[in-house]
């Protein structure tokens, strides 16, 4: 009789073995997560889902005090709030997801040290659940657009527009790679943890949110490398052109963001796989 | 031709003892140095037996080592050992939470682990919500758990709170839905760690009833782990002990338990005859036998019928002597006690010269499931001592079983069964 088994189980396995496969057997499960995420984001809230909208909505003001009154930073002749809610929805993503995945084995250890799913199954329900969360500020987003589009000002909206889904997806991918890259290593060493808080508030002020790319330019022509270096910048960059026009759109670095993204992705994967095997060992 | 479901391959796992600190980067790097030339893990090498009473050398241990096993299709293997003889961590592996360090399982089929009830039970959501996440946890699909939904919630017995968060319910409503769930799974591997010790007397019943189902009706495998002797015995075909990370035995489950059974002298070692406190000076006692053996140690099978005494000895006097035995619970409660000279006044008259005392007594004939610890006494009322062993023996009992039924526990219901008549 010839044997086929279903399951394997030893401590050696191929750098790549990688079982999207099973990944898609539980489809349910990514469902159920994300149903999950949602859902207990707002039990025993009265706002429920508004809360997704006040807090960008919040911050767009504070924004619009400091660094539009206050500081004076150029927006570019976008009107200020849309110029940061544009930064905002993006960057919120990003951080969300970054923050959430890199939290993955610490915040499930209860769940993973029990039984066995893809772990994979978690960061990417956080990458869906978040992009929902997106939905609802890029339609806030949307209102204030067409609001300030009524009353009169002049937005130069081109073919860049098509791209947005995509930068939307890059988001997700480069905050779910980040997120799996730091992950894995704070199984072992707890440090990273300390660094991701404060890391990813200096990370926003690399990335033109809540200045324009061409400022940066002007004032600190030097260290502009820093910002070009950031996969970030051309995807904010090429979000706030889309809708306004105004900014900067250049295919070699949003080609360069692209690989970048993949990269870190695949990196990201191979490695959290690595370490799920045994991460409750250590962690 | 055998079909055989799970196979495990000399697998073994290794653990580093104490804290994980900074001292992991340099031996993460002295490994992967090792891994560069093409060498062996340098860290492999060492290990011991996982024994945790003896301080070791080495700061790695084996948690398990050489685990080589088959299971066949519909066995439903009872796996015992003592605390830290490798039982969970055998389950770990198999349940993939995490990898062995040597060897390789090879698994036919959908395997499901109940390590601990109410695995991935999100406390905010209610009791339906959680039936769908956790059933897609184990790997059902959504329709799968929707065709089981109501079974689920009725084997479980939660049907009033199943729109209720279940941070809400007590913990015994957590641990019979977490059940009911893996019960209704369909896998063809059910693995259960311990965890009905939980619930109440009738949901044991029930869950153990489940799980014969499971494995007669549908011929599907289970491994369980349990402490309960009765338990692993009513539902288990086969068994194996680990003992210090290895399988010491494995075969039929009665002559595992029994194995497993002699070989936890948790207490006591040696002889009755040792546990002798006090004795008259004119009397040598050559050997004592309880149940059939000078060990401290053995075991009332579940049909077994008569407990008995036997005492050799020489006196160089006369004695008159009434034989007492108390049994009591683990906590020293005296639960029963043979004592002819109390109630039936009768005292015996043993002549200079070798003697030999055989009683046998009769057993109740429900006895419980549990431990029973034995006070042997031999006086002649008022006037003298002529024998005390407190706690000379432990018997284990197994407990009067029969049918569908399971023993009766002594924490919970005694010393003894009821008969009575039905009409």
């Amino acid at each position: 009789m010839a044997k086929e088994w279903d399951i394997i189980i030893t401590n050696r396995n191929k750098l790549l073995s990688i079982d999207l496969q099973e990944v898609w057997h539980y489809r349910d499960l990514l469902a159920m997560y994300v149903k999950r995420d949602i859902i207990t984001f707002y039990k025993q809230t009265i706002l429920g889902p508004l809360w997704f909208i006040i807090q960008p909505l919040f911050t767009t003001i504070m924004f619009m005090f400091v660094f539009g009154g206050i500081a004076g930073i150029s927006t570019d002749g976008i009107p200020q709030a849309v110029f940061y809610l544009a930064g905002l929805v993006c960057w919120n993503y990003f951080q969300d997801c970054l923050s959430k995945c890199s939290d993955t084995f610490n915040a499930n250890q209860a769940i993973f040290g029990k039984v066995y799913f893809p772990r994979l199954v978690v960061p990417l329900s956080i990458v869906i659940s978040n992009l929902i969360k997106m939905a609802i500020q890029f339609i806030l987003f949307l209102v204030v657009y067409i609001y300030y589009f009524a009353s009169g000002v002049y937005f130069h909206i081109n073919a860049t527009i098509l791209l947005v889904p995509i930068l939307i997806i890059m988001l997700g991918c480069l905050g779910l790679g980040f997120g799996m890259i730091i992950s894995s290593m704070t199984t072992k060493y707890r440090d990273l943890r300390f660094l991701i808080t404060f890391g990813v508030q200096l990370w926003m002020y690399a990335t033109p949110v809540i200045y324009p790319l061409s400022v940066m330019k002007e004032t600190y022509p030097k260290y502009i490398w820093v910002l070009v270096a950031n996969p970030l910048t051309a995807i904010l960059e090429t979000f706030k052109y889309a809708f306004t026009g105004v900014g900067e759109f250049n295919w070699f670095y949003l080609s360069y963001s692209i690989v970048f993204t993949i990269i870190i992705l695949l990196f990201g994967i191979i490695i959290f796989n690595r370490v799920q095997r045994n991460f409750m060992d250590v962690i | 031709m055998s079909n055989t479901v799970i196979e495990f391959n000399n697998v073994g796992k290794q653990y580093i003892l104490g804290t994980i600190g900074t001292g992991t980067l340099s031996q993460d790097l002295n490994r992967w140095w090792a891994n560069i030339r093409g060498k062996e893990d340098p860290y492999l090498k060492i290990g011991e037996t996982n024994d945790r009473t003896q301080k070791g050398d080495s700061r790695f241990v084996w948690a398990l080592r050489n685990i080589n096993f088959k299971v066949e299709q519909g066995d439903v293997v009872g796996i015992v050992g003592k605390n830290g003889a490798g039982k969970s961590t055998l389950l770990k592996i198999l349940s993939r939470v995490t990898s062995p360090t040597t060897g390789d399982i090879k698994i036919k089929g959908r395997i499901a682990s109940l390590l601990e009830v109410g695995t991935g039970f999100h406390p905010e959501m209610t009791g339906r919500e959680n039936i769908f996440m956790n059933g897609s946890i184990m790997g059902m699909t959504k329709a799968e758990i929707r065709s089981k939904f109501d079974e689920i919630v009725d084997f479980a017995g939660v049907a009033k709170y199943v729109d209720t968060p279940v941070k809400r319910y007590s913990s015994g409503m957590m641990v019979r839905l977490g059940f009911a769930i893996a019960a209704h799974l369909e896998p063809e591997i059910l693995v259960v760690d311990e965890v009905l010790a939980v619930g109440d007397a009738e949901f044991q019943k029930k869950a153990i009833g489940k799980m014969q189902d499971v494995s007669r009706g549908q011929g599907r495998t289970v491994l369980f782990v349990s402490h309960n002797m009765a338990a692993v015995k009513s539902l288990c075909k086969t068994g194996i002990v680990l003992q210090n990370g290895m399988t010491v035995f494995s075969g039929n489950i009665d002559d595992t338990l029994k194995f497993y059974l002699n070989e936890t002298p948790e207490t006591n070692e040696g002889k009755i005859i040792d546990a002798i406190k006090h004795k008259k000076t004119t009397i040598e006692f050559k050997r004592i036998l309880i149940n059939n053996t000078e060990k401290r140690n053995s075991t009332i099978t579940s049909d077994q019928k008569v407990l008995s005494l036997h005492i050799e000895g020489h006196t160089q006097e006369e004695i008159k002597t009434d034989v007492m035995l108390v049994l009591k619970s683990k906590d020293g409660t005296p639960l029963a006690t043979l004592a002819e000279g109390h109630y039936k006044g009768l005292i015996q008259t043993i002549p200079a010269g070798d003697f030999v005392i055989q009683k046998d007594i009769y057993l109740p004939e429900f006895l419980s499931n549990g431990q029973l610890y034995c006070d042997l006494k031999m006086h002649h009322p008022m006037v003298e001592w002529q024998l005390q062993a407190p706690n000379c023996c432990i018997l284990d009992c197994e407990g009067h079983q029969e049918g569908y039924g399971s023993a009766i526990n002594q924490h919970q219901f005694g010393f003894m069964g009821l008969n009575c008549k039905n009409s």
